[in-house]
């Protein structure tokens, strides 16, 4: 505790947006399917980061990081992104 | 006449300052100085140019990081003032991110670092990369990139044709675009565009690899032309 803020853990998920192909996900797609037991109808590849921010509670610490996906970790024009916790 | 004043702006990983740096003094003898992107003023340029490279890393996304830099406020402050900011293949990804120009860059479709001649069309000529070129002229101009797949929706792509704000496409020699004459699989097969007020613009081709015999092409100086052009009417 510092001045009655806590760290909270938060995770950002970003995926790119379903209308937008994914060249890396389609070649992780083909090289599991050339395994037997390893075949997925479809991949797709994105970011995941685990953020610890200070906050008065976690709904502060949620605020802020949909603050930071918003402004730096997801393009709006390629990505989506879900705030998991804290 | 008054020489313009160009800013070439550095950021920790930009490498084609020197190059940008030379052409813009050699091949159209304007002043040119470069800019770290520390700094919070562009007071006394005239125009700048974002070089490639790997600015801040390309961590994250290329060109993402760099739009928290101090420099990038006098930058954009330029832009709205309707001076001239171009973009050359990082710098391209830098201006999109930050908001200057429009759509994003995803991984090139092979997935493989693209380092080679391409085929382009001018198409539109309202932009300080395009002013001195001829609509349909077509130049051999290397790429060197792995994201240079240009991506915006449907809607945006179909406001960005009608704008005209399409500067560049890849072609075959010929002139004709085609899929197999896009190296990163581009919407359109799109190299490069401008702003709607046609004073931002950036492509991801190098004219600044091309611009002397022994570079292995010259066509590169056309773009260098209209930089000079663009800011002398």
């Amino acid at each position: 505790m510092s001045g009655g803020t806590s760290v909270f853990g938060v995770r950002v998920l970003v995926r790119l947006r379903p209308s937008v192909y994914d060249p890396q996900g389609e070649t992780i797609r083909r090289a599991l399917d050339a395994v037997p037991g390893l075949e997925a109808e479809a991949v797709r590849q994105g970011k995941m980061f685990e953020l610890e921010v200070r906050a008065a509670d976690a709904a502060e610490a949620r605020a802020r990081a949909e603050t930071i996906a918003r402004r730096a970790l997801a393009n709006p024009v390629l990505e989506d992104f879900t705030v998991e916790g804290p | 006449m008054r020489r313009t004043r160009f800013a070439v702006l550095v950021f920790p990983g930009t490498n084609c300052e020197g190059d940008v740096l030379h052409a813009i003094r050699t091949v159209i003898r304007q002043d040119a100085e470069l800019v770290w992107h520390k700094e919070g003023s562009l007071d006394g340029f005239d125009a700048a140019v974002v070089p490639g490279g790997f600015a801040h890393g390309d961590y994250l996304r290329a060109g993402s990081l760099a739009r928290f830099s101090p420099v990038m406020t006098p930058l954009a402050e330029m832009a709205a003032s309707g001076r001239a900011v171009v973009g050359i293949c990082n710098g391209f990804q830098i201006l999109q991110e930050a908001g200057l120009l429009p759509g994003a860059m995803l991984r090139n479709r092979s997935l493989t670092y693209v380092c080679r001649d391409v085929w382009l069309r001018a198409e539109d000529r309202s932009s300080p990369l395009t002013a001195a070129l001829d609509e349909g002229e077509v130049l051999r101009i290397p790429v060197g990139h792995a994201e240079g797949n240009f991506h915006v929706s449907d809607a945006a792509l179909a406001a960005l044709e009608d704008r005209g704000q399409v500067l560049f496409r890849y072609c075959d020699a010929a002139g004709r675009a085609s899929g197999a004459a896009n190296p990163n699989g581009s919407r359109n097969h799109i190299a490069g565009v401008r702003n709607e007020r046609g004073n931002v613009a950036a492509l991801m081709p190098h004219p600044d690899r091309a611009y002397e015999p022994a570079l292995g092409g010259t066509d590169g100086v056309r773009l260098f032309e209209s930089l000079a052009r663009w800011n002398a009417s």
